[in-house]
């Protein structure tokens, strides 16, 4: 399908991988696009390594497989890169964005040779700046969007704050705090 | 006006079931169907419903209830999956044959063992003779469709049967979608009230539930109870018409999809088919005569239907996502195979076996049943009519 872009998302169980899949799939579902937003479950184990995916397309998506061949591959714990094939079929036109606070060049080493853009982020620093605490998958929603451009970026803040504050209807204080998440990320996230 | 939103198959049953507004749910909780029950009790907490929400402690309670529920002339509705389905087992055909037409959400996973939580049919297939209609979805959206039209076929004073709404675990159950729902007043004003022509507790025409049934009887309710199936198939098509003009969307027995002048076919269930549909496009573009035909009625099996639609094909493959071990071929594969029996010219047909808790099933993998079939079609040899595909081990598998 033409301008389909899949997003496979590496995280571990209790990090949001799968709450920032779905938040994705939400901005792109309000920008007008066809959203697949779908987790691979094993056992399900607080700390153990999980899969979540994206589609977003212009028209419905029929495939209901898991993505072999991603466009873009988020990392949301860099641990994992020791033990999961984070870049297992990813596009070389495509790119990889890792929560870490070490720069791009020195985690290329570890990603089996994989020669397209690496970016990296610090999402626990932005998160903690902004929160309080550590929810690197808000940071890591504003860097894919950003590296991808799925979906556009004045929009994509315009539909998170509608999210947010119907999420945190009864809890307003936080909308501010995940909004500049949003937008401290995006500038940070580096080739 | 339809309202464009993106929910996932659970949260679109629940939904369906908020606008219907049952009399009762009696819920146990048990995954990938969890999320039902919990959507369904926020709405409860909300006030957006009047259900009686009754949480039981065993799935065989919780049918227990929703058929004395049925009994006392009440909607009753419930959600189950797996070991949850199999521990109903002795219900499903009490209900079924009290002629008790509540409607049994199912997300699908696979049985015990070695223990899983992902998609198969291994859990409703086992079930496919408790006497229930079974509708099965592709994605979110023709879960809920199949949803709403699940009532008007199940309370039909002609039919009067349980019906299960199947949607494939996790695969549909956790995936957010995007999904056209229909407005509350007129899912309510196509749904109706259920106003049962006599039930156990209506005093002026009161309806004995669960007598003994003695040899000189007992076959002529099991008969009437076939009948019944039999009658589904005209209100399964009814209720799709009226779905239809209400609604826009179509529904039939099976989809047919590019079957105009197939030579080869896939057979297949649920979400796996909106993934094949890929490889047959794929396939039509290099001028292979591929299609499919997606079953979404299986119970009552539309053999007859089916066979008409497959007869000029010269390659068919049945894929059964469930183990029956028969040692001769799954479920969806013995249906279709014997339903084909009497055409004067039949296609070879070879069955396989395949995504079993939750293996996936990929574009890739359509393409090669799909060149199986041509080369069956070539050399005129069917090889191993029984088989499977998608083992760790490609060497293990007919090519």
């Amino acid at each position: 399908m033409n301008n389909m872009i899949e997003i496979r998302w590496h995280g571990r169980g209790g990090q949001g991988a799968k709450t920032a899949s779905q938040l994705l799939a939400d901005a792109a579902f309000m920008s007008g696009k066809y959203i697949q937003s779908f987790p691979e479950y094993g056992p399900e184990r607080s700390g153990a390594p999980i899969t979540a995916y994206n589609r977003i397309s212009d028209e419905r998506c029929s495939i209901h497989s898991n993505i072999y061949e991603p466009d873009y591959v988020v990392v949301v714990d860099e641990t994992l890169l020791e033990s999961v094939d984070v870049t297992a079929g990813l596009k070389k036109e495509g790119a990889i964005v890792i929560n870490s606070s070490r720069p791009a060049a020195e985690l290329r080493p570890l990603l089996r040779g994989y020669e397209g853009r690496v970016f990296t982020i610090d999402a626990g620093k932005i998160s903690k700046k902004h929160l309080g605490a550590y929810f690197p998958n808000t940071p890591m929603l504003a860097a894919i969007v950003q590296v991808s451009k799925c979906v556009e970026k004045e929009a994509f803040l315009k539909d998170m704050e509608t999210s947010y504050r119907h999420k945190f209807a009864k809890k307003p204080q936080v909308v501010e705090g995940n909004l500049n998440c949003l937008a401290e990320a995006m500038e940070e996230v580096k080739e | 006006m339809s309202i464009k939103d993106r929910l996932s198959g659970n949260e679109a049953i629940a939904t369906a079931m908020r606008q219907i507004n049952p009399d009762v749910f009696a819920m146990f909780p048990i995954t990938p169907s969890t999320e039902i029950p919990q959507f369904y009790a926020q709405y409860v907490a909300d006030g957006k419903v009047d259900t009686e929400f009754i949480c039981v402690e065993s799935e065989h309670s919780a049918l227990s209830a929703c058929a004395g529920a049925e009994a006392a002339g009440c909607r009753a509705v419930t959600a189950t999956s797996s070991a949850g389905l199999s521990y109903m087992n002795e219900m499903l055909y009490v209900v079924a044959s009290s002629r008790l037409p509540l409607v049994l959400a199912v997300s699908n996973r696979a049985l015990t063992g070695p223990i899983n939580i992902n998609h198969d049919y291994s859990d409703s297939m086992a079930e496919r003779d408790s006497g229930f209609i079974q509708l099965y979805a592709e994605n979110n959206q023709e879960a809920y469709d199949n949803y709403l039209q699940a009532h008007r076929i199940a309370e039909h004073p002609d039919v009067r049967l349980p019906l299960m709404v199947c949607e494939d675990g996790f695969i549909t159950s956790h995936a957010l979608e995007n999904i056209e729902l229909e407005e509350d007043e007129a899912v309510k004003d196509f749904v109706g009230e259920y106003h049962p022509e006599n039930y156990l507790l209506k005093s002026e025409n009161p309806l004995a539930v669960g007598p003994y049934g003695v040899s000189g009887y007992y076959m002529e309710a099991r008969v009437a109870q076939a009948e019944a199936m039999k009658n589904a198939k005209r209100v399964i098509l009814e209720v799709a018409a009226d779905f239809e003009k209400r609604f826009g969307r179509h529904y039939e027995f099976f989809e047919s999809y590019r079957m105009e002048d197939a030579e080869l076919a896939i057979v297949l269930m649920g979400s796996s088919a909106g993934t094949a549909k890929v490889a047959v496009d794929e396939l039509r573009a290099e001028g292979v005569k591929a299609g499919l035909i997606k079953v979404r009625v299986f119970r009552p099996f539309p053999g007859e239907e089916i066979v008409e639609a497959l007869k000029n094909c010269k390659a068919v493959a049945v894929l059964d996502k469930s183990e029956g071990f028969s040692a001769n071929g799954g479920p969806l594969f013995a249906e279709t195979a014997s339903a084909a029996i009497n055409l004067e010219k039949r296609p070879k047909m070879i069955d396989i076996v395949y995504g079993l808790g939750g293996r996936d099933f990929t574009v890739g993998h359509a393409k090669r049943v799909f060149a199986r079939l041509a080369k069956i079609v070539e050399t005129g040899e069917t090889g191993p009519i029984y088989s499977h595909m998608g083992q760790r081990d490609l060497r293990k598998e007919v090519q």
